[in-house]
């Protein structure tokens, strides 16, 4: 456990040494991971490590600083540090930390630590691994070599403290379990991989259930060809249409927002997607990856409706962003352990729609299921979107062929309005969560 | 250097019988191989952000990382506290991994002649004034605010860094380095009058450099020039074409091409384990014969240079492909002990706290002897690509993308309307087989290079002349 008082007392020492206000981030971590490949353990790895960050304010003008020396000279060197930066800064007249009122933390167990990750030994770990590669071997004999399969576990503790009065901590756990099968047929390969994350270890899926489905995507790609260039209706998967979402966060965060670097500034109350479209942020839900009980400025987490049927409700901000924008910060503050708070996200997620994914994947003639986008093709000042695809080509509502090596383009606010439907398999596997989407109309480019 | 006079040394009070003790009880449990890594970073960055100096931090951190090796496996720990009890608990945590007699036989530590130093500096920017980086970030701020009254958001940042690495290894080595890098960015939108479309604009470099470099090489002026002149490129660009087309890649930072479509394919990691669509292909054809492909960590002050990797081991220059074939895999400790190899120096990680992996460090394509005019001139449909974001690829099937950040089309053997939103992609051991013309004006990128494997990032230099690729997919959206 870290020391509150740490934090206090950097930010006190701050005040001393002459600044107006001081915000203070410790961060403690444990991690583990044992990562096994072809039946055999191959790393083991076990440490954990601690921070501080100091962000002060002199009047206006801003500092920040880090260190991983806790001792006391190394407290004093970070303050130090942070005032000596804010000396050099420029008056931002912006720059302020939240209101008093504003500051606070949810109360009640919202299950972000459990014991059991860490009372788990080091063998029943590497079994763990052992077993979920043992499940895609043995799920298709095509299966033939593997990029290992690994169980990780991690638990923390981060502690907040500021000026105006706050003082907070919270610890989290999580623990994964994960497998990158490679899959031969012929000349061609293919890996995939699959992976289940959890808060608590009685939350995590079985090692066959991971394995099992990592063998699946992996098989499923064997064969894979290119389509000739045209354009049809697309489905993204569940996990192909995470990335989708992530890029709606982009386009809403505050900071995009003010500098008017977003395709979506400026359109509050304007309809920005189909009906098919309700986008919400919610930092409250117990046991997710994107739950806490304050922000990384010691406000209040919260549920904000972004877009509501189609039409953009709010943005997603924090303190600075807010007051450029002549808002209230939305409890979205975000930060590694110093510098200004960035824009962050709770649980961002896609409302489910109604009907299956197979349903959906039945009513299309022709068209192009999505399982895997690589690079970063998607520029949100314009929305021009495009980016390398892998997947499913649809003929007559059915998987007809695997197909690889093509891109798929369009612009993000197009897309956005083309959501035909989407799917009603909504579950979280991390802070970003969608259901199945299926989007009128993008260009294919393949041979 | 005696270890007496180094920075862990002079700064830590480390010896010599304190690194023999550390390493003997990470071999205290069997092991083949056990190394420690020391590592103490400062760093700052600094940025101009709407004409204001709105962030700037500074950092600092310090730790050491214990690794044991004990045929295929490896156990690794670490501490941020360099008590020496606390890197003795390190040590056994990561020998947990071997169980046994240790099969080494004791070597003292040996300091390594220092060969070269390919980036001796007068002073470290990490230990000039502040004002003095202050300074070039608003020179960058004005510049670009200056440079074109379409420009109405500028983001000018400079980061720096100055690490102090210790190695010392059970088979003998002890080396010491201190590594700087410095980099200058500009981001800028620009958009015609208020209601009108806003484009990006980006532009940064610098290198394991001094700050006279800004003053001289690559001044701040320069980088805002850049990123203003990409952003209004892009104001009048139209969609990108889709579908099979020749394309020709101008020269410097295109070179991330060898980077995605070679380089990742070629690390012996995913060698060993027979996963990279390049595995048993060494001696193959997998290249045009025009094309010769060099990672070579020993270049004078590039962001991927290194004296020595991160297991101790000097850099090299090392032949990828030669005319066309496979040479050779880039080598860390771990994998050549495996495949009984040499290390090639490419043994490379994020921080102590991360394990080395065969890492590539500045990659580039040798020039040939076309005339980047001709290359043009012969090209009578296609897209010329100048300017690069950033790429991908998946090594096992080779599919690999990259995003064109500033193209143009071709149109009978003439460069004419610039176009957005360009992504290629193309299959590793495929797309260089279709490279028809090198050029002879191999240039490398300025300086901005991060590369990402395994959740680790490190710097990285990529190269390029001007090349013509015959067949290569565009992913953009307009129709033909």
């Amino acid at each position: 456990m870290i020391d509150r008082e740490l934090a206090s007392h950097a930010v006190r020492l701050a005040l001393d040494r002459g600044a107006t206000d001081a915000e203070c981030t410790l961060a403690e971590g444990e991690e583990f991971s044992a990562q096994v490949r072809m039946r055999a353990l191959e790393t083991l790895k076990d440490a954990g490590s601690r921070r501080a960050g100091l962000r002060v304010l002199v009047g206006k003008r801003v500092g920040s600083a880090h260190t991983s020396d806790l001792s006391s000279a190394g407290v004093r060197q970070m303050v130090e540090s942070a005032l000596a930066i804010a000396a050099i800064s420029t008056e931002d007249p912006y720059a302020d930390l939240p209101d008093a009122a504003e500051l606070g933390m949810l109360t009640g167990d919202l299950q972000l630590y459990s014991d059991d990750v860490q009372n788990i030994d080091t063998p029943a770990r590497i079994q763990a691994a052992l077993e979920t590669e043992e499940a895609a071997f043995s799920w298709d004999p095509r299966i033939t070599n593997s990029e290992g399969a690994s169980f990780s576990a991690y638990t923390g503790e981060r502690v907040f403290a500021n000026s105006r009065g706050f003082l907070g901590s919270y610890r989290t756990s999580s623990c994964s379990l994960s497998a990158t099968p490679v899959a031969r047929q012929g000349q061609a390969m293919e890996r995939d991989f699959w992976y289940s994350s959890a808060r608590s270890h009685s939350k995590l899926e079985s090692p066959a259930a991971v394995g099992r489905r990592a063998a699946e995507r992996t098989v499923r790609r064997l064969g894979a060809r290119k389509v000739p260039t045209q354009k049809v209706p697309v489905i993204f998967d569940s996990v192909t249409a995470r990335s989708l979402i992530g890029n709606i966060f982009e386009a809403v965060e505050g900071d995009s927002i003010y500098r008017n670097a977003s395709f979506l500034a400026g359109k509050l109350g304007e309809r920005v997607a189909s009906e098919n479209v309700t986008v919400i942020d919610d930092g409250c839900l117990p046991g997710l990856f994107g739950t806490s009980p304050f922000d990384d400025e010691g406000v209040p987490s919260r549920r904000t409706v972004v877009i509501d049927r189609g039409v953009l409700r709010s943005y997603l901000l924090n303190s600075y962003t807010a007051r450029k924008l002549g808002l209230l910060t939305t409890g979205n503050a975000a930060r590694g352990i110093t510098g200004n708070a960035g824009v962050g996200h709770g649980n961002f997620y896609l409302q489910n729609g109604d009907r299956p994914p197979e349903e959906l994947i039945r009513g299309i003639r022709q068209g192009l299921y999505v399982t895997e986008l690589i690079g970063h093709g998607v520029n949100i000042v314009t929305g021009d979107y495009s980016r390398g695809a892998a997947g499913l080509w649809i003929e007559n509502g059915e998987f007809a062929y695997p197909v690889s090596e093509i891109t798929i383009a369009a612009n993000l606010q197009q897309m956005l309005l083309d959501v035909e439907a989407a799917g009603s398999d909504l579950e979280f596997r991390g802070s970003v969560a969608s259901p199945t989407l299926l989007i009128r109309e993008m260009t294919v480019s393949g041979s | 250097m005696p270890l007496s006079d180094s920075f862990f040394g002079q700064k830590f009070g480390i010896t010599e019988p304190d690194l023999e003790s550390y390493l003997s009880e990470a071999l205290g449990a069997g092991g083949d191989y056990a190394d420690l890594y020391f590592e103490y970073l400062a760093t700052s960055q600094l940025s101009v952000d709407e004409g204001i100096v709105k962030s700037a931090v500074q950092g600092v951190s310090l730790g050491v990382g214990v690794r044991v090796i004990a045929g295929e496996r490896t156990g690794y720990a670490y501490s941020d506290d360099l008590n020496p009890e606390k890197i003795r608990k390190a040590a056994r945590v990561a020998a947990c991994i071997a169980s046994g007699p240790s099969k080494v036989d004791k070597t003292g530590l040996h300091g390594e002649a220092r060969r070269r130093d390919l980036y001796s500096l007068v002073t470290p920017p990490t230990e000039t004034s502040l004002a003095q980086r202050v300074e070039l970030v608003k020179r960058a701020d004005r510049a670009a605010r200056a440079a074109d009254r379409r420009v109405f958001q500028v983001q000018a940042s400079y980061a720096d860094s100055l690490r102090d690495v210790l190695v010392a290894t059970s088979d003998g080595v002890l080396s010491t380095d201190r590594q700087p890098l410095a980099r200058l960015g500009v981001s800028v939108l620009a958009r015609e009058g208020e209601g009108g479309v806003a484009q990006r604009g980006y532009s940064g470099g610098g290198g394991r450099v001094g700050l006279e470099f800004f003053e001289i090489e690559k001044t701040p002026e320069h980088f805002a020039r850049e990123a203003v002149r990409q952003a209004i490129v892009q104001l009048g660009a139209a969609p990108a074409p889709a579908g099979e087309m020749t394309v020709v890649l101008g020269p410097g930072w295109p070179g991330v091409l060898l980077h995605e479509a070679v380089g990742h394919g070629l690390e012996a990691d995913f060698n060993r384990k027979n996963v990279s669509a390049f595995s048993g292909r060494i001696g193959q054809l997998v290249a045009s014969p025009l094309c010769t492909v060099i990672d070579d960590g020993t270049m004078l002050n590039r962001r991927g240079s290194l004296n020595v990797d991160d297991e101790g081991a000097a850099t090299q220059e090392n032949v990828l492909i030669e005319k066309g074939v496979l040479r050779g895999y880039l080598f860390d400790k771990l994998s050549s002990r495996l495949l009984g190899s040499r290390t090639t120096g490419s043994g490379r990680r994020e921080s102590y706290q991360h394990i080395p992996m065969p890492r590539m460090t500045n990659t580039f394509m040798l020039a040939g002897e076309s005339d980047p005019q001709d290359i043009i001139r012969s090209t009578s449909r296609g897209l010329y690509c100048a300017n690069f974001g950033g790429g991908q690829v998946d090594i096992t099937s080779g599919n690999f993308v990259f995003s064109a950040s500033e193209s143009y089309l071709i149109e009978d053997g003439r460069i004419t309307r610039p176009v957005r939103g360009a992504m290629l992609t193309g299959n590793g051991p495929e797309a260089l087989k279709h490279v028809s013309m090198v050029g002879h004006d191999l240039k490398l990128d300025e300086g901005m290079g991060i590369c990402g494997k395994e959740g680790q990032s490190v710097p990285v230099g990529v190269g390029i002349p001007t090349i013509k690729i015959d067949r290569m997919t565009v992913g953009g959206t307009a129709g033909d």
